[in-house]
């Protein structure tokens, strides 16, 4: 070729997109290791004891993560059960009820709350929860995690909502139906599946979260004994577990990531699925 | 209407009541929105308030001090914002060229039946739990860290200030390391969605001048979307400037200023997590509070910036 350049150009071309391909490689590569590792981990040293026994005292070896993984579950739906109703009235209020500058500000201030650091919102908990009760407890810990949900849930509630065509809200009204039982008779369920996906997938965040727990849940050996009092959790016994010079109790730390990530991932894989499928 | 003031006020007094449950509804909804807004302003009240014996002890001081005793009741949060921005910079440096390596494959260069596959996978990442992530980075990063990257680093580049020092492997470069795998994600699929939103015009018009795909990707589409990809950046700074556990988990908790990466250290939200359960008094804990308000503020400021860059491009766009 004549012209000047043509074959650095080229190379330049090739190199650079090159590049490109394998950084997104480079991405898939790192979940894969990651993962990989979890999973060959967690396969070894999960075992029956793991799942049925409660935490041996330092020293002993053996014990299991029993009541961490259903102080994990009680949090979640604690959370939940305080998230969700306001999450979803959040969402309908953007999409049903108001005016654009509302919208806009709620809409923002949800995005800027879904960004503020979970150890940040898990102070907040401790100062107006634990340190007025003088206890740290699964409550406070619940409030943490709906913090932390709240935003997430609105915000996919707000969109599957917007999805709900004109067409029903205006049939439901032509009826004759007041306007809030057209919302909780048509337009919510016509919108459920992405209010339920939201949901999902807000569970999945908050599942897997430590840091607000570190100084509200504050981890237990003893089971559920209540919401006032403290609670164990699986992100939370994983972290003591690493942190804890002895192997077994890092064995068991693998286990419970394991445990965790196929939660977590399972859940994520799982919306993935069925929305893909709703769309075809 | 030309109806009477009576019927009018009758229609009104019918329609209030037949209405009753539209307006309790409706001022549910209101309530639990406002909820949202008063959630984000409490946080800010509430952290100040708790965070007062250290604010009035310290003042400003608490900002610049760079010592942190318990038993002395001295604290200066300096290292801690230091190792912040020191980690979050280095974790940017790492992630931002992969992450938007990953956006251009994803958007410009793979097959449409391995654009979902990829983005899917890429974004996954970000779904596996901080602490799972440093406990394989305390586990299988930190020793790699140590030997052969430290090591490799400290004998061929020690002369520079960044590279002194015994290779601890728990530090600042593993907790960049960390960081960058948990922004990379964020960083690319915000990316991925201003490059989409790329009007195909601008690259034909490129592609039309004999451009190669490499000269039309850096000179039709990054520009058009810079405002998008620079906000995309900045959303993924404030993600790493408040993740907390996985690097609590490598950074190794020491508290000095230090050019030398292969340094333990810490960052705001590592110290908190480190210490509050175990902090005692009201200066103590007044002072990991105001840690928290600083980083609350910062991410706050950060969340704001790039919300607006985001956004003003999208709408940019969806003028156009």
């Amino acid at each position: 070729m004549a012209e000047p350049g043509y074959l650095r150009r080229k190379w330049l071309n090739r190199t650079m997109l090159g590049l490109s391909s394998g950084a997104a490689g480079l991405g898939i590569l790192i979940l894969a290791i990651i993962m990989g590792y979890t999973l060959v981990q967690g396969i070894a040293y999960l075992n029956l004891n793991f799942l049925t026994q409660a935490a041996k005292p330092v020293g002993e070896v053996g014990g299991g993560m029993r009541n961490e993984i259903i102080g994990t579950l009680i949090l979640v739906v604690l959370g939940s059960i305080i998230a969700v109703p306001i999450g979803l009235m959040a969402g309908v209020f953007l999409v049903e009820f108001a005016g654009p500058k509302a919208a806009t500000t709620v809409r923002f201030v949800a995005d800027i709350l879904a960004g503020v650091p979970s150890i940040v919102v898990g102070v907040f908990a401790y100062a107006i929860l634990v340190r007025p009760m003088h206890s740290y407890s699964a409550l406070s810990a619940g409030v943490a995690l709906a913090i932390i949900m709240i935003p997430v849930v609105a915000r996919t509630a707000e969109e599957s909502l917007r999805l709900v065509p004109n067409s029903m809200r205006e049939a439901a009204l032509a009826l004759g139906i007041t306007r809030w039982r057209s919302l909780v008779g048509v337009i919510i369920p016509g919108a459920l599946t992405g209010i339920v996906t939201g949901i999902t997938l807000a569970v999945a965040r908050i599942a897997g979260e430590t840091a607000p727990l570190i100084f509200t849940a504050l981890g237990s050996q003893f089971g559920f004994q209540g919401l006032l009092k403290p609670i164990g959790a699986l992100p939370l016994q994983i972290y003591n577990y690493a942190l804890s010079p002895y192997p077994d109790w890092q064995h068991q730390a693998w286990a419970g990531a394991f445990l965790l990530i196929m939660l977590v991932l399972g859940i994520s894989i799982l919306v993935r699925w069925t929305s893909s499928r709703r769309k075809m | 209407m030309n109806t009477s003031p009576a019927i009018q006020a009758k229609n009104r007094r019918f329609s209030r009541r037949s209405n009753f449950g539209d307006s309790i509804f409706s001022n549910l909804t209101l309530v639990c929105a406002l909820l949202v807004v008063a959630i984000l302003l409490a946080l800010l009240v509430v952290l100040n308030i708790d965070a007062f014996p250290a604010t009035t002890k310290f003042g400003l001081s608490f900002l610049t001090g760079t010592s942190w005793d318990p038993v002395k009741e001295e604290f200066g949060a300096l290292p801690a914002i230091y190792g912040t921005l020191l980690s979050s910079l280095i974790g940017l440096i790492i992630a931002v060229p992969i992450s938007l390596g990953a956006a251009i494959f994803l958007v410009e260069l793979a097959p449409s039946w391995l654009r979902g596959p990829a983005s899917f996978l890429i974004e996954l990442l970000a779904a596996i739990p901080s602490v799972i992530i440093g406990l394989w980075g305390l586990f299988v990063l930190v020793p790699f860290v140590r030997n052969p990257i430290e090591s490799w680093l400290g004998s061929k580049l020690g002369f520079l200030p960044f590279f002194q020092g015994p290779p601890f492997g728990v530090g600042f470069l593993a907790a960049g390391f960390i960081l960058a795998i948990m922004v990379i994600p964020i960083i690319t699929a915000v990316s991925r969605d201003a490059m989409r939103a790329v009007p195909n015009e601008q690259r034909e018009a490129m592609f039309a001048l004999g451009a190669t795909h490499w000269e039309t990707i850096r000179s039709a589409v990054l520009p058009y979307c810079r405002s998008g990809l620079i906000g995309a950046i900045i959303l993924g700074l404030g993600r790493a400037l408040g993740e907390t556990m996985a690097v609590t988990m490598v950074i190794g908790n020491g508290y000095k200023l230090t050019t030398s990466l292969f340094s333990p250290g810490a960052t705001i939200a590592s110290k908190i997590a480190g210490e509050f359960s175990e902090a005692t008094g009201y200066v103590f804990i007044g002072s990991l509070v105001e840690l928290a308000l600083i980083l609350f503020v910062v991410t706050l400021l950060v969340n704001v910036i790039a919300r607006l860059l985001v956004w003003r491009f999208t709408f940019v766009k969806a003028q156009d």
